[in-house]
């Protein structure tokens, strides 16, 4: 057999083995290795699997009809781009599951670790499976295993009132995208028997323009709750917080990346791409969701529901890239629609890569010092050195400074943006400029709100016993957070080179690719094509480095006195924590500036001494910023949904008669459609 | 527009420096040679008020003033005491200054001195010996240099400044161009 | 040879003329406030005397606080490597780029707000958080006047704008280019902490944005920083001048070209921190929520040009 069906054999058997073995494990701690166990020999297989594909991008194919006979059986079909987001979650999970072996030893007796350990390597096949799938059946399935399992991870903690709320809002909208995914699915295939993939690219071709609406859509719709863009966002940050923090790096860093896999999939690849207006769609829906999610994560001030709300802001990233390189390649700027749609893939696997690392390093936090809100810690970057330098290097990639991995996407994201310029229709044109605008706020907006994040949490002095008494975290834990930060250094020098592998895997793609030879582009420096702009983070690095070493050597060399004292404070007589700035504080201006988005709400209560008006005992303020998308979607939906079941209620009125009454009509009902139907 | 013609109208009014009362400055110490090289072009100052009744702080405002305008020296006030290479005491130092005083006199990078400004600073003038006084500033920090005065003059804080600095000649204070080049020549 | 002799040549010039031209703000300001003032090399003073004192560093502050300037200087002196000030190389490979221009900037601008978060006072996490929403406010109008003149030129590189204005000279005088100017301009003040955005000779800390970040530091550590930001001034005003007035700049790295280059750059720098001294007499500074009106309005001009550039061609 070829290489790379025994890799994906290894990978589904490592995640099967994982799951039921660490069922049967006779202690917390066997549950724990066996589940990490599991994770890393079926994460190995199918990253094995995947470097084989994109290397010799040569398919692989298997079909398993034997295994389950119905709707066409299990079909596998490996191809570069599922490849791609197959290497994705492989490389993600093998150092999240390596974290989580240390990372849940605090679960030991409080939950049940066999459970978890199930759970977590039936999420990991789940998601293995998707990009790998080539039928309906073998998509919708691993789809679904994939939202369950999570369910159940998410729910590790429900001991807690908020985690049963955010297990239910999850459950909600996934099921939600699967009840759009299935007639999606079945527009494409409508009237047809088959239902591989291959097929569907045949029928995508035949398919009316309103078909094709529909299913754009759809495919919109229940991929883009997967993904989380605005409004369809809600869960991402009742959900990631609540998980185990390897559990979110996995969901926020992998998980939400499926959703942009579908899209493409059946977007580009099924239906081989759209009108202009997809592309405006897309274009709008991304820079929306992008600002949106980046001002809501400015006013969090826990540390993990900030991550979330960055995710929201990245995806929307993506899909302007998305969103860019489609309407440049629907007026026929093919070649420069390839950046728009690197860049976005780029991007998709440069956010795995940060957003996991700052997932596990907000962990770490955590298990230390038993709270993650930032409010109540700080000092940290004397008691836990690593995982602090570790954030600060995923705090830099995710707000895109040079020469991290963030800047290499960002930047190509930028490129495609600005040759909007060579559309001659005016109206699609002018969208460009106002998508730069909204782009370069978002990332002016993430940069300050990861100043907030970094320098709240770990500089300073610690605002909580809880934080002044954390210790480093476990060296597996450690170590798996500098493999991410390397891994975002790496993509960040190495952009130009691993832009140019992207470009191959779009050009596979028959709705993405050019049509036409790409000029070979220089293996250091990111360029476009038909432009001179380029840029080269190895070169800046460089740059940066040798002028930093110089100036070091430079000072030291004419003799630095460096005297140790306490911080100017105007001559107060003590320090104390309870003077350093506030995450509140720090985002205060940007509150204020952008109080017609947030609507904050506001009470304030004086408590007065009860002899005298003028002396007050205390003063209560407490401020709320509460989405008003969802008192506008939501709120709604939801009263109307409990009103509707209140009263469907009312069929169950406990009478044994009554039952037998809705027997015998649901009977009459039958005979009567049958007949008719004849 | 208005503004512009007034500036072109007015003119640069910054005057040549001159003694006012040539008793009032007492340079404590000399200071070293190399602070002096180190200070002689640029020297940033931070003021501090140790419960003075700002008679001396009004005279010390002037000293930024267009007429008697330091920064032609080279000298500027600063709000860190970390950027000071100064400290510009005045007032009789109070028990809730005390300190306020030697954290500043702290918080200041080396090499740093004092100057202590009017009679509160020196000796406490009508002060001393009162209940909510700790002493003259040498009492709590070392006091390179005094200037004498209830206040003392713009011209003279200056001068103290600049004798400090070893920038100020007594020969040929008369025709104050003569004092800037020798303190240009520097 | 010219391509990497740009990269040695120019730092050494930008950073010999950024501290100047700090200083000739202050002496024209003084000249315009009817005194005498310091004479316009007075920085240069001031840089060498703080390299001679030693540095206090607190006990709350860890190594971010210490490596702060050198990330500061660092990042100020590549920008000023890539921009066009005397001299842009004829061939494209080494020519800067804007966007890495500006995020290099905000990577200075970063470490410098956890600097100040750094140290645990209060003043210092003002000043972060101040600085901050400047930034983030400024990024899309810096974002959107690039974005004028690298339409009409076809990319982001440095050398490919300038030379598009040398060749149409007419377009330098369009409206395009006339409000991405005065867009870009309004940004210098913002973010180099000009009037009216933030005072850069308060002393009164609440009033401060840029120099509260740094009332921690002294000596060395503080001489880098002053350096670095006299850099993003002159980086700043090199990049308003020379991309839209371009005349003047060497394309090669003979003597005479350079001569003329540098003497080019003199005129229209001290031209722009004329200007701002004009400004900083005549206007008061700003309340910190006006200042994101003065930002927005700054915006809408660039996306004026931007759309003027569109329905020009």
């Amino acid at each position: 057999m070829a290489f790379g069906t025994v890799a994906l054999l290894v990978m589904a058997a490592g995640y099967t083995l994982g799951a039921v073995l660490s069922l049967v494990a006779r202690s917390d701690r066997a549950a724990r290795v066996l589940t990490a166990v599991g994770a890393v020999v079926g994460g190995a297989g199918g990253l094995a699997a995947a470097v084989s594909v994109l290397a010799t991008r040569v398919s692989v194919d298997a079909v398993l009809p034997t295994v389950v006979s119905a709707a066409g059986g299990i079909v596998i079909r490996l191809d570069p781009l599922g490849a791609f987001f197959l290497a994705l979650i492989t490389a993600v999970s093998l150092p999240a599951a390596v974290y989580g072996t240390t990372y849940m030893a605090e679960y030991d007796g409080r939950c049940s670790l066999r459970v978890f350990g199930l759970m977590f390597n039936a999420f990991l096949l789940g998601m293995s499976v998707v990009p790998c799938a080539a039928n309906i059946f073998t998509f919708v399935m691993a789809w679904e295993l994939m939202a369950v399992s999570s369910y159940f991870l998410v729910m590790t903690e429900s001991e807690h009132s908020e985690t049963r709320q955010a297990g239910l809002w999850y459950a909600a909208m996934t099921h939600l995208g699967l009840v759009l995914l299935l007639p999606m699915f079945f527009l494409i295939a409508a009237g047809h028997e088959a239902t591989a993939f291959v097929d569907l690219r045949a029928y995508g071709a035949t398919l009316t323009a309103g078909t094709r609406t529909a299913v754009f859509l759809l495919a919109l719709t229940a991929f883009g709750s997967k993904a989380g863009i605005v409004p369809l966002h809600v869960w991402l940050p009742r959900a990631h917080p609540a998980a185990p923090s390897h559990v979110s790096a996995l969901m926020s860093g992998v998980m939400i990346k499926l959703g942009i896999y579908g899209l493409i999939r059946v977007l580009f690849d099924l239906l081989g791409g759209g009108p202009a207006w997809w592309g405006g769609v897309l274009l709008a829906v991304g820079s929306v969701s992008a600002l949106l999610g980046v001002l809501y994560a400015l006013v969090e001030h826990d540390l993990k529901r900030l991550l979330a709300y960055h995710s929201v802001e990245n995806i929307g990233i993506i899909l302007i890239g998305l969103g860019a390189g489609s309407l440049l390649h629907s007026v026929g700027l093919r070649a420069l629609a390839v950046i728009g749609w690197t860049g976005a893939l780029f991007h998709t696997l440069n956010h795995a890569c940060f957003k996991g690392l700052l997932f596990l390093g907000a962990g770490s936090v955590k298990q230390q010092t038993h709270t993650g809100n930032m409010e109540e810690l700080g000092g940290l970057i004397t008691r836990m050195p690593q995982t602090a330098l570790y954030f600060l290097v995923g705090s830099a990639a995710i707000a895109a400074l040079p020469p991290l991995n963030g800047f290499a996407s960002e930047w190509l994201v930028f490129q495609s943006l600005l040759a909007g310029a060579h559309i001659s229709r005016p109206e699609i044109a002018a969208g460009f400029p106002i998508a730069v605008g909204m782009l370069a706020l978002t990332s002016g907006l993430a940069a300050a709100c990861f100043v907030k994040a970094f320098g709240i949490s770990f500089l300073a002095m610690p605002r909580s016993d809880h934080a002044a008494q954390a210790r480093e975290c476990h060296w597996s834990m450690r170590a798996m957070m500098l493999v991410l930060a390397g891994g975002c250094v790496v993509l960040g020098l190495a952009a130009p080179w691993v832009a140019r592998g992207m470009s191959r895997i779009i050009d596979g793609v028959p709705g993405l690719s050019a049509g036409e030879p790409i000029p070979p582009s220089s293996s250091l420096w990111l360029t476009v094509p038909n432009s001179s702009a380029q840029v080269s983070p190895l070169l800046l690095a460089v740059l940066l480095g040798a002028i930093t070493v110089a100036v070091l050597g430079a000072i030291h060399a004419g003799g630095l006195r460096v005297r140790r004292a306490d911080t100017w404070g105007c001559g107060r007589i003590s320090q104390t924590p309870r003077m350093e700035y506030t995450a509140s504080a720090f985002a205060e201006p940007l509150r204020r500036v952008f109080a017609e988005v947030y609507q904050p709400t506001q009470d304030l209560s004086i408590n007065m001494h009860p002899e005298s008006r003028y002396f007050i005992q205390s003063i209560t303020y407490t401020s709320h910023v509460v989405p008003w998308f969802e008192q506008v979607f939501y709120d709604p939906v939801i009263r109307t949904a409990r009103g509707l079941a209140a009263q469907t209620r009312r069929l169950q009125a406990g009478s044994l008669h009554l039952y037998l009454l809705y027997v015998v009509a649901a009977l009459v009902a039958a005979l009567a459609c049958a007949w008719w139907f004849q | 527009m208005q503004l512009l013609w007034k500036i072109w109208h007015t003119g640069i009014v910054t005057e040549v420096l001159q003694t006012a009362n040539p008793a009032a400055v007492e340079v404590g110490r000399a200071l070293e040679r190399r602070i002096t090289r180190l200070f002689g072009r640029a020297l940033a100052i931070r003021e501090v008020d140790t419960g003075s009744c700002n008679g001396c702080e009004l005279e010390i405002s002037g000293l930024t003033s267009p007429v008697y305008d330091m920064e032609r020296f080279g000298m500027h006030f600063v709000a860190s005491p970390r950027h000071a290479d100064m400290l510009l005491v005045t007032g009789p130092v109070t028990r809730n200054m005390e300190i306020p005083l030697r954290r500043t006199y702290e918080a200041a990078a080396a090499p740093k001195f004092v100057v202590a400004v009017g009679d509160c600073a020196k000796t406490c003038g009508v002060f001393k010996d009162s209940y909510a006084v700790v002493g003259p500033v040498d009492r709590v920090i070392p006091v390179d240099i005094s200037v004498a005065g209830c206040p003392p003059e713009p011209a003279d804080i200056l001068r103290g400044i600049l004798e400090g600095l070893d920038r100020w000649s007594h020969k040929r204070d008369a025709t104050g161009l003569t004092v800037e080049r020798e303190a240009a020549v520097r | 040879m010219s391509r990497y002799a740009v990269l040695v040549v120019q730092p050494l010039v930008a950073l010999g003329l950024a501290p100047g031209l700090v200083g000739f703000v202050r002496w024209l300001k003084a000249r315009l406030q009817s005194r005498r003032g310091a004479p316009p090399w007075q920085p240069y003073f001031e840089i060498r005397k703080l390299f001679g004192k030693e540095a206090v560093v607190s006990h709350t502050a860890s190594w971010i606080f210490r490596a702060t300037p050198f990330v500061v200087f660092g990042t100020s002196v590549v920008v000023a490597s890539l921009v066009p000030l005397i001299l842009v190389p004829a061939s494209p490979l080494v020519a800067g780029d804007v966007f890495a221009a500006v995020y290099l900037l905000l990577l200075g601008t970063f470490f410098l707000a956890l600097a100040g978060l750094d140290t645990g006072s209060p003043f210092g996490g003002m000043g972060a958080s101040r600085e901050m929403t400047v930034v983030a406010l400024t990024e899309p109008t810096v974002a959107l006047s690039i974005v004028a003149l690298a339409l009409s030129a076809g990319s982001t590189n440095f050398s490919q704008i300038v030379a598009r204005t040398i060749a149409e000279p007419a377009a330098a005088l369009g409206p395009g280019h006339l409000l991405a100017f005065i867009a870009l301009f309004v940004v210098t003040l913002a973010e180099t902490g000009r009037l009216p955005v933030d005072n850069p000779s308060t002393h009164l800390e609440l009033t401060m944005i840029h120099e509260a970040m740094v009332l921690e530091y002294s000596g060395p550590y503080l001489a880098l920083i002053e350096w670095g930001s006299a850099l993003k001034l002159l980086v700043f005003l090199a990049l308003a001048a020379n991309l839209f007035i371009p005349w003047g700049l060497a394309f090669a790295l003979a003597p005479g070209a350079l001569a003329i280059g540098l003497a080019s750059a003199i005129v229209k720098l001290g031209a722009l921190a004329a200007t701002i001294a004009v400004l900083e007499t005549r206007v008061a500074k700003l309340r910190l929520f006006r200042v994101p009106e003065l930002l927005s309005a700054s915006f809408v001009l660039a996306l004026l040009a931007v759309m003027s550039t569109f329905l020009v061609r």
